[in-house]
């Protein structure tokens, strides 16, 4: 279920690490929770955020969720493919659902994040 | 909310057999939603959903002096009923402000029974019972009634195939107490909380599964209460703790027709309600639409120019307009359809407009 070449956070985004930039996205838990995605409010590549920080968010047609970037960085792109089909987060959480994908300016708190293993034990006990 | 094990309703071996996302709700472990609650929606506006509402309260007020208490703690005209009818109405503090909404059935000559938010079941036993009248007892019948509802353009043909009762003779807010369902005993209600026709029973708990069954098998939609608050949205009508609570009164909400002033009694709220319809409110409610992308939720502010001039009170993407809707509280002069807004969500200002209510009406 959860890809184990990624990192999770105990907010349940998933970000795969690649050279520099992590793509990041929501698990399956989470979309889970959410319900049918309506909107996704992401912001523009060449923003910036501080660890810990909300750079969007998510609807269903129920509620609206932050969502947080683990990791400081600039957004380098985002998944514009989502402004027609937010479905896509529900469809496919871990991989045509990403939201955006984030230059970071450092490593910190990558340490923190959860394994494949560790989150789905987390995942199992919230749902 | 104290730390407990939510209550379960009759039906919950149904919901998790249906594999229902459960939510607490008021202190019951309730189906959000079961599959898609967009599917569910549209199931209920194009044929026929069916929800599980147990949670809601069910009050018996009884004795002499019951029609005299509900007409003082209430601001409709209870000595308009009649065994067979019920009624929409408020419990309302000296102020005109809402302890609840609710409906009234009359079961017989000095016997109602009171349908209330699960939330404030227990504020409303202690808010009826301090205003105590010597001819009337006020009893908590909750956990002797199943509450199914049965909603949409195909309700009634799927209802009428498990009872002998004679459903389109039963008008709007009517009710039969003694029917038979499915080869079970409950009181058939035609109303609802989603703008479409529609029955809701009031079953013995143990009755429930049997019934719930005979009508999915017929082809009502199990639908959560995802669906059902965004059906009620579309249908304008309110929720209390969000467009009705402790601050709001009926003329405000736009539920100035529960207000029977000319009654002959001094009903909670009365004075205030008397100047109110005299001089009007200063704030009323409104419906808007988004017209940016986005979907605004309760609490998020509302703008006209810089000026911060309301509180959104409900809002959610509607599967029938396929936009996002809301309803808030503005000053009067900004009521007017077609007045231009911006909702506060997050870091940006969306933009929104007036709409009349209800969003939805069925033809």
């Amino acid at each position: 279920m959860y890809p184990s070449e990624y990192r999770y956070t105990e907010n349940h985004e998933w970000l795969k690490i690649q050279e520099g930039v992590c793509t990041l996205g929501i698990t399956d838990y989470a979309q889970n929770e959410l319900g049918e995605v309506v909107y996704v409010d992401l912001p523009e590549a060449g923003d910036s955020f501080d660890a810990g920080e909300s750079f969007g968010a998510i609807d269903s047609s129920k509620t609206s969720a932050d969502v947080y970037t683990p990791l400081a960085g600039e957004v380098v792109e985002v998944n514009s493919a989502l402004e027609e089909e937010p479905e896509l987060v529900n469809e496919d959480p871990h991989g045509k659902g990403w939201l955006v994908k984030i230059r970071f300016s450092s490593s910190e708190g990558l340490d923190e994040m959860l394994s494949s293993e560790s989150y789905e034990e987390l995942a199992k006990g919230q749902g | 909310m104290p730390d407990t094990v939510p209550e379960r309703t009759p039906l919950h071996d149904r919901h998790v057999a249906a594999g229902a996302k459960l939510v607490e709700f008021a202190g019951w472990a309730m189906p959000v939603r079961y599959g898609s609650e967009i599917e569910e929606h549209r199931s209920v506006r194009g044929a026929a959903g069916i929800f599980d509402v147990s949670h809601m309260g069910e009050l018996r007020v009884s004795g002499a002096g019951a029609l005299d208490f509900l007409q003082r703690m209430t601001p409709n005209n209870v000595a308009r009923l009649k065994p067979g009818r019920a009624h929409y109405s408020g419990l309302l503090t000296e102020d005109a402000t809402y302890v609840d909404d609710l409906l009234v059935y009359q079961l017989d000559v000095g016997d109602y029974l009171l349908v209330v938010n699960a939330a404030n079941l227990d504020g409303d036993l202690d808010w009826l019972r301090s205003h105590p009248h010597p001819d009337c007892t006020i009893e908590d019948h909750s956990d002797r009634y199943a509450l199914i509802a049965l909603q949409g353009p195909r309700a009634i043909e799927i209802l009428q195939r498990h009872t002998a009762t004679e459903l389109d003779a039963i008008s709007y807010y009517h009710f039969v107490g003694g029917a038979q369902v499915a080869g079970e005993s409950c009181l058939l209600s035609r109303t609802g909380y989603t703008g479409e026709a529609g029955f809701e029973l009031y079953l013995p708990p143990e009755a429930a599964p049997a019934v719930w069954d005979a009508l999915v098998d017929s082809g009502a939609v199990p639908a959560g209460l995802a669906a059902r608050d965004s059906l009620r949205l579309e249908a304008g009508m309110t929720l209390y703790g969000h467009e009705i609570d402790r601050t709001t009164t009926p003329y405000e909400a736009g539920l100035g027709w529960v207000v029977k002033l000319k009654k002959k009694v001094d009903f909670l709220g009365r004075d205030v309600l008397v100047d109110q319809k005299e001089n009007g409110t200063e704030r009323q409610l409104i419906g808007f639409e988004l017209r940016d992308r986005g979907v605004a939720r309760q609490g998020q502010s509302l703008f006209h120019g810089d000026e911060e001039v309301g509180t959104v009170t409900s809002g959610c993407w509607s599967p029938t307009f396929e936009k996002a809707i809301g309803t808030a509280y503005v000053p009067n002069r900004l009521a007017k359809p077609g007045t231009e807004l911006e909702v506060a969500v997050r870091r940006r200002r969306l933009a929104a407009v007036v709409v009349p209510l209800p969003f939805y009406r069925r033809d």
